[in-house]
């Protein structure tokens, strides 16, 4: 009973007729074709399949150009809402001059991208690693297209090359007018080999980007063609609806599968578990539905382990106690810091914790399988790619050139989606049938299985000189983690290179482990870190009774060891400027201020950026976030200012909805969160103005975008808390803290 | 055995009463631009249209819409050029656009009934959750989609 698009609309031309009432609206709209042809399929909707035709060209493994000029570009990387193939497909077009409204895209191949000896270079999609890393070859790939393309002109003349221009696609001899299309070179040109590799443009030489850019992504996504990984659907596939242990790391003990084998619709129940494969059961059955009312009515007796009585409370515990500890890995020493501590004028000191949070995508987890002997095809929304081709490699013996990653679009991924255990799962249990199967995760499965942004506990105790300035700086973080990581880049970083002047520091951290999975969420560890480093640079502010924006600023300007301080002046005053700060403000209304960068360990690149938050805040403690005003370096270019400015907000989103409520805590080994009623989303109601202020405050690239502004909206929130109510926050969310200052 | 009347064309489904419209729609009939988000009424992302009223269909049993009107996001115009669609499109409204066929269809369902909503309109008919926060845009989009639609 599956229709073709065009039968659909078809029928719903002749049957729409009869239809009548609220139906109005939509058939009183003019029919406009042309529109229509502009926003004719771009993307494919099922994003696994190729959109190329037998008589087009690939010039290189990223772009293949068809008879009519139409240019399709391969994109490696997923799209889970950063608009990647509109930005990816700049990034080649920038070189290629190609006319851009006959520009489509697709994903490139995982399976080719192995079976060439890695052609496609990365295709994980993390680390803000889409512009980075990616840039100069995507440019270099289009620029040496482009080449090939005026040579196989050249040739086609028998004019030399420096005689051609090119735009939109159209080549063009200069002395004699004659004209040829990309279209009509572009089989000659796939045989030609350069003597040299073309140069490629300068940001300050950008045409197509640095300028917004209408999303290509978007026609696909408001008439439900779009195919996210949930949405697969294959012939004779099944349904699976799976259970994992509730506490962590526990085992299935037995169940009783005839209870639910005569149900209707049910095919199996099958087993899963064992390395990086949290153990479970699962029900398949013809339909999703079949699937999980049955697995709700099947007897599972788990075994717990030894952790079926830990609570978060008690990880807690053990993480402040941890402040005590000693042997804590040193990251920073300068001066001595404690002499200092004991001569300064003032001491001020705070703890910070931090609970541990779920990434609460829309599109719950799933995943699509069908294995055979001799190959396996997977269908799901990734961000690794890569990974899951190996991890479906080892789980069933196929050998790589065998397995098909079937990318598709990904309804949020925010860092979860790197973990591909919905793979592993899926490829387990699709090894025990003989048809694909789609495995989906119920929402409450979904919260409760997640790879949690880690808890934190951070002491930071500093010492005033008789000017309020900082002359000390002792900071401790402890880590938890399941798997204490062998580089804790997640745990120190922003917090490894403070960049205010303090002569005298010391920074250093524990790690502690306890059962809980956890991962990256967007920002990186920044959205812990920055929230406790840039609220107690506001708590040393006022206890020198400064300003908290010119307390910064006094400590930037001042600090000639830090290289990037004229640039961070420059985006701290402009979100000062633009947001009033420093304005008289409404009774109950205030402002907090953060600032920070995305360095990186190891990584070169920043991306400066500042946070104003507008917060007002009732007598009876009713807090509202009024507006946030963003300040963000850009370096010399954006890829798509539309699509950065739209990652910007999204992180403001982010960031507010789990400053005011998200937590996941932990109760008899397990999860107590399981849905939108005890892991809220922000609100249409809730939502603040959003101002993003770009500015150039550096001449280099910057590291990204996509997760360089979320760490600084917990700080500036909570530091505007603090002008209103004097009430200093150091634990999140706000729900479990009374903000209220009097009756009324 | 039901008969349902979706997007202009009857279907016969084989599935129990109590079956939940959403997985009808999704995994019986093969209309996947309706989403499952939460299955508890919460989010909203599986709104459909029920004689023009938006329903979230994760928890609308499939025998009580037996002889009624239903619309998804496939069938709200035949070749997405609703004015809502259009304003989408104009605005760039979605972002990982996974909850944007039920903000759509919420929209939709208000628009038919309130051709000229005001932003408190807005925020009091639409509770449907966007996790990617694209609420402004939304709303600027239904303005705008509502200017199209006058305006033909
Ligand atoms: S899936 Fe129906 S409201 Fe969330
Ligand atoms: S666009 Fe991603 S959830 Fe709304």
């Amino acid at each position: 009973m599956v229709l073709t698009k065009e039968m659909d609309r078809r029928e719903f031309l002749v049957t729409t007729l009869t239809v009548g009432g609220g139906f109005a609206l939509a058939l009183s709209f003019p029919w406009n074709s042309a529109e229509a042809a502009a926003n004719a399929a771009r993307i494919p909707d099922k994003p696994w399949e190729s959109l190329v035709g037998k008589n087009e060209t690939e010039i290189n493994p990223w772009l293949v150009v068809a008879p009519d000029d139409t240019v399709t570009i391969r994109v490696a990387q997923s799209e889970m809402g950063q608009a990647t193939f509109t930005s990816w497909s700049k990034m080649i077009c920038e070189e290629l001059e190609c006319d851009w409204s006959k520009v489509r895209a697709e994903y490139a191949s995982v399976n080719r991208h192995f079976r060439e000896n890695k052609v496609y270079r990365r295709m994980a999609t993390n680390a803000s690693g889409a512009v980075r890393i990616s840039r100069e070859y995507l440019q270099q790939a289009g620029a040496s297209a482009r080449e090939r393309l005026m040579a196989a002109a050249a040739e086609v003349w028998a004019v030399p090359r420096s005689d051609l221009t090119v735009k939109d696609g159209i080549i063009t001899h200069v002395p004699t007018g004659r004209k040829l299309r990309y279209g009509q070179v572009a089989e000659k040109a796939a045989a030609i080999k350069l003597p040299q590799e073309p140069k490629i443009k300068t940001p300050d030489q950008f045409t197509l980007m640095n300028k917004p850019t209408p999303l290509l992504e978007t026609p696909l996504r408001v008439d439900g063609s779009v195919t996210y990984g949930i949405d697969v659907r294959l012939p004779g596939m099944l349904y699976a609806a799976a259970k994992a242990s509730p506490v962590f790391l526990g085992k299935v003990k037995k169940y009783d599968d005839t209870k639910v084998k005569n149900r209707p619709g049910v095919h199996a129940v099958v087993e899963f578990g064992g390395p990086d494969i949290e153990a479970g059961v699962a029900v398949v059955a013809d339909s999703y539905w079949h699937a999980k009312t049955a697995l709700g009515l099947l007897p599972i007796e788990w075994d717990e382990g030894v952790h079926g009585e830990d609570t978060s409370e008690k990880f807690l515990q053990m993480a402040r106690a941890a402040l005590e500890e000693p042997g804590a890995q040193v990251v920073v020493k300068k001066g001595d810091p404690e002499a200092a501590l004991k001569d300064a004028a003032q001491m001020v000191e705070a703890v910070y914790e931090l609970p541990y949070l779920d990434h609460a995508f829309m599109e719950p987890l799933n995943c699509t399988a069908q294995v055979t002997a001799d190959r396996v095809d997977v269908w799901v929304g990734t961000q690794r790619p890569e990974e899951a081709l190996l991890d479906a490699a080892k789980l069933t013996g196929v050998p790589r050139a065998n397995i098909y990653i079937h990318n598709c679009f990904i309804g949020g991924g925010f860092g979860r989606r790197n973990q591909n255990d919905d793979v592993r799962q899926a490829v387990m249990i699709a090894k025990q049938l003989d048809r694909p199967v789609k495995v989906v995760w119920s929402r409450e499965e979904t919260t409760r299985h997640g790879y949690y942004r880690p808890m934190r506990v951070a002491r930071f105790r500093a010492g005033l000189g008789p000017d309020g300035m900082p002359v000390a700086w002792i900071n401790r973080v402890i880590g938890i983690d399941q798997n204490p990581p062998a580089d804790p880049a997640q745990t120190i970083r922003g917090l490894h290179q403070v960049p205010y002047a303090i002569p005298n520091q010391l920074f250093d951290y524990h790690l502690r482990q306890t059962h809980v999975p956890t991962g990256v969420w967007t920002s990186v560890g920044r959205s812990q870190n920055e929230f406790y480093l840039e609220s107690f640079m506001d708590e040393l502010a006022h206890a020198a009774g400064k300003d908290p924006y010119q307390y910064r600023r006094a400590l930037l300007d001042g600090n000639s060891n830090f290289p990037h301080a004229k640039s961070w002046v420059k985006v701290l005053d402009t979100a000062a400027e633009r947001s009033g700060w420093g304005k008289k403000l409404p009774e109950g209304t205030g402002m907090g201020i953060a600032i920070g960068d995305g360095r990186r360990p190891g990584v070169k690149e920043i991306t400066i950026c500042a946070v104003v938050a507008t917060v007002s805040v009732s007598k009876k403690g009713e807090l509202r976030v009024e507006r946030f005003d963003v300040a963000m370096d850009t370096g010399p270019f954006l890829v798509n200012p539309l699509a950065a400015e739209r990652q910007v907000e999204m992180q403001m989103v982010m960031g507010l909805a789990a400053v005011l409520r998200q937590e996941i805590t932990i109760q008899k080994g397990r999860v107590v969160q399981s849905n939108f009623h005890d892991y809220p989303l922000l609100r249409a109601t809730e939502m603040p103005e959003i101002r993003v202020h770009f500015v150039r405050a550096t001449d280099e690239p910057i590291v990204g975008i996509g997760e360089e502004a979320l760490g600084w909206v917990a700080p500036s929130v909570c530091n505007a808390i603090f002008a209103i109510t004097g009430k200093r926050i150091r634990s999140l969310p706000l729900k479990n803290h009374n903000l209220s200052t009097g009756a009324a | 055995m039901f008969s349902l009347r979706i997007n202009g064309k009857t279907y016969s489904v084989d599935v129990e009463p109590e079956t939940p419209l959403l997985w009808v729609l999704r995994d019986t009939i093969g209309l996947t631009g309706t989403k499952f988000g939460c299955g508890m009424a919460l989010c909203g992302a599986c709104t459909v249209h029920v004689n023009g009223q938006a329903v979230r269909s994760c928890v609308q049993p499939v025998s009580q819409v037996v002889g009624k009107v239903i619309t998804t996001i496939e069938g709200l115009s035949p070749d997405a050029q609703h004015p809502l669609q259009i304003a989408w499109r104009e605005g760039d409204v979605p972002e990982c656009g996974y909850c944007q066929p039920g903000q759509i269809m919420a929209a939709a369902a208000l628009l038919a009934k309130n051709p000229n909503p005001t932003d408190a309109d807005i925020t009091r008919e639409i509770t449907n959750l966007c996790r990617c926060g694209t609420y402004p845009r939304i709303r600027q989009a239904i303005h705008r989609a509502a200017q199209l639609a006058a305006k033909a």
